[in-house]
């Protein structure tokens, strides 16, 4: 039972990093009806963004600060103006490839520009542990799931309780009547690529030091919150952060209950079994084809 | 037309004769893990045979003759390292180098048999050389001769009773986790758990779970660079405070670097480290050092050493021989006294397998610190 608080834990800390993994294929999908490839490789660059500016002399913190800025403009605004707008005129089927060019294109650049050898990472939360229940939990896994629930009920709350929040969700749901009513529609748009790489750099910054900055760390990461999405919902903020969390739990029971070498099976099992009951996901709403 | 046919043929001719004035460059092929999971290890690696290239051809070649490597990547996949041999191997080298990982060495050593071309090699699976393959040799001590010494070790100073032990699903994982539990049986020791793991593997939340479950007196860690940072880390986070023993990888520079505070307390027997209290292997430290700025785990020192075994085997030959290349080395002993770049006395035997010095080490506020010096058995 004792083993089952730590697996938990440690999982709900995995998985609040893949919801916000996750809730960035969400705010794609629901801005431009298309899928972001190079989600997992967004995670991965900040990080490197981050040491770049260390290894210029910066402090932590600021180097922090950088890479959130340095993701913005070109996770959020650099990938809307120079890959989506352009390629979004050609349809959802040349942008989801072009961002399977980008994810490859993204991943060889920091091979060879920074090193094809993983590097540690320095974390936000102090080592150390708390005592929880008679069981000693780390208090880097606390701190890391304490940051994302954070992050998520912050981003909830602008979706639900906030003026642009609801804008941003008119022009999700109908992006011509919303203009119609008046909501600067381009805004709010380039507002959701901009939370995207907030996510993304945030999730790289609580990832990194735990998986190491590699060059190709954004393929587990990527391809997880990817099932994560599916599983809680593609069209649904809150759909992609339940998926994150039950994937991440799911995986570390499955390693630990199940077996260490069919662990990633798992995961995809989950995925199958979803998609056959409830295409969806679980908190998914269905998406009826106009014609 | 014709005379300027003539002339090419005599300025061709002049070229030639001059090259083999000077003796043409003597070819040596390396394949290695220089990017995926072994980006460590192959990169290392290749960086030492550079360096060792560097020095020899300054100091005037090889008999009279430059030493020329190409590097190729295996992308630390099995079936790309096999495709790079047999380019490679098209190319006829004198001496084939690398790979790192025994799973790619398995798949390459039979095409290098076969085309009679000596493999030097990084792997360290202990079938390897069990196999009977007259062109493969060793670098570093293969488990069948480390593995006993860690047991030993763990019996004896660690007084370990049950010993949870982790290894890394391929070649080289399951090959030390084998050996290893059958040392553990010779002493009576239990293996509390029995874990596998991936290679690449980023998450070990739940597999150190598992071991504190199992609640061992120590902790037997045999994973690759990479990994063995991320469960040393995933150790500490969920307080592991049982010894944590390995072979070789578990106590690298770059876990250290990894791992950082993480690192510390873990011990292991290693083959080869920089640390190791011999002038030698200190100046080697300090040339790599000033050329690529940092300090090489032991897989640079391998690279080092595979360029100067070529060195002496054919100095002892006095010639350059790709066929008669292994049959000199099997059986040679290279003393550090005639041949500085081979760091320590060393012998080879009828199998490839190494014979030399070994070191217990331990991390100690992060710098391995070498705690025990285990001779060279003959």
């Amino acid at each position: 039972m004792s083993n089952l608080l730590d697996l938990l834990v440690a999982g709900l800390a995995t998985g609040a990093i893949y919801a916000l993994v996750a809730v960035g294929f969400t705010l794609l999908w629901q801005t431009s009806q298309t899928i972001n490839f190079a989600q997992g490789e967004f995670v991965m660059l900040p990080a490197f963004l981050m040491l770049a500016v260390m290894h210029a002399g910066a402090p932590f913190w600021l180097a922090i600060i950088a890479g959130i800025v340095l993701s913005l403009l070109l996770l959020g605004l650099g990938f809307k103006l120079l890959l989506v707008d352009p390629m979004l005129r050609h349809g959802v089927l040349p942008l989801a490839i072009a961002t399977m060019a980008l994810a490859i294109g993204m991943k060889e650049a920091v091979k060879q520009f920074f090193s094809a050898e993983a590097s540690p990472f320095p974390s936000i939360v102090p080592a150390g542990d708390v005592s929880i229940l008679g069981r000693v939990v780390s208090l880097q896994s606390l701190g890391v799931l304490a940051l994302a629930i954070a992050v998520v009920i912050g981003l909830t709350m602008l979706l639900n309780r906030t003026s642009i929040g609801h804008q941003m969700q008119a022009t999700a749901q109908n992006p011509t009547v919303a203009r119609i009513i008046g909501v600067p529609v381009e805004r709010m748009i380039l507002l959701t690529f901009l939370i995207n790489a907030f996510l993304v750099a945030l999730a790289s910054l609580l990832i990194t030091p735990i998986y190491l900055a590699k060059f190709s760390s954004g393929e587990v990461l990527g391809q997880a919150a990817f099932i994560a999405a599916i599983v809680g919902g593609f069209n649904q903020v809150r759909g992609a952060i339940a998926g994150g969390l039950l994937i991440g739990v799911v995986d570390n029971l499955a390693a630990a209950y199940v077996s260490t070498q069919y662990r990633a099976a798992v995961p995809m099992v989950l995925l199958i079994v979803i998609i056959l009951f409830r295409p969806q996901g679980l908190l998914g709403r269905p998406e009826e084809r106009t014609v | 037309m014709r005379s300027g046919f003539f002339a090419g043929l005599l300025l061709a001719t002049v070229s030639t004769t001059a090259a083999f004035a000077q003796g043409a460059p003597i070819k040596l092929a390396d394949v290695a893990e220089l990017s995926g999971g072994g980006a460590t290890v192959g990169n290392n690696w290749k960086n030492g045979i550079d360096l060792a290239i560097e020095e020899i051809n300054a100091k005037g070649g090889v008999l009279g003759r430059k030493l020329e490597v190409t590097h190729a990547d295996s992308q630390s996949n099995p079936g790309v390292a096999r495709a790079q041999v047999q380019k490679a191997l098209d190319n006829e080298p004198y001496v084939l180098l690398g790979p790192g990982y025994s799973g790619s060495v398995k798949v390459t050593s039979p095409l290098a048999a076969e085309a009679g071309i000596t493999q030097i090699m990084g792997g360290e699976a202990a079938e390897l050389t069990q196999g009977g393959n007259k062109f493969l040799f060793r670098t570093s001590f293969g488990q069948q001769s480390s593995m006993p010494k860690v047991a030993k070790y763990i019996n004896d100073e660690l007084k370990a009773k049950s010993v949870a032990v982790v290894w890394v699903n391929n070649d080289f994982g399951k090959g030390g986790r084998d050996v290893i539990t059958k040392e553990f049986a010779k002493y009576n020791i239990k293996v509390a758990a029995d874990l596998s793991t991936e290679a690449g593997q980023a998450d070990f939340a739940a597999d150190v779970s598992k071991i504190k479950a199992a609640a061992p007196d120590a902790v037997f860690i045999y994973l690759n660079e990479e990994e063995s940072a991320r469960i040393l880390k995933e150790l500490k986070r969920q307080a592991v405070t049982v010894p944590l023993m390995g072979e070789t990888t578990l106590v690298g520079q770059k876990v250290v670097e990894l791992a950082g505070d993480a690192a510390n307390g873990a011990r292991g027997h290693v083959g080869l480290t920089t640390d190791a209290p011999v002038d030698l292997v200190k100046a080697f430290r300090e040339k790599f050092v000033k050329k690529y700025n940092y300090v090489p785990d032991h897989n640079g020192l391998k690279g080092y050493l595979a360029i100067y075994m070529i060195k002496a085997t054919t100095d002892k030959m006095g010639k350059v021989d790709a066929k008669k290349f292994a049959d000199t080395l099997h059986g040679l002993t290279i003393k550090a006294a005639s041949e500085p770049g081979i760091l320590m006395d060393v012998t080879f035997d009828e199998k490839g397998d190494i014979d030399r010095q070994g070191f217990l080490v331990e991390i100690v506020e992060g710098k391995q610190v070498v705690k025990q010096v285990l001779p060279k058995l003959n």
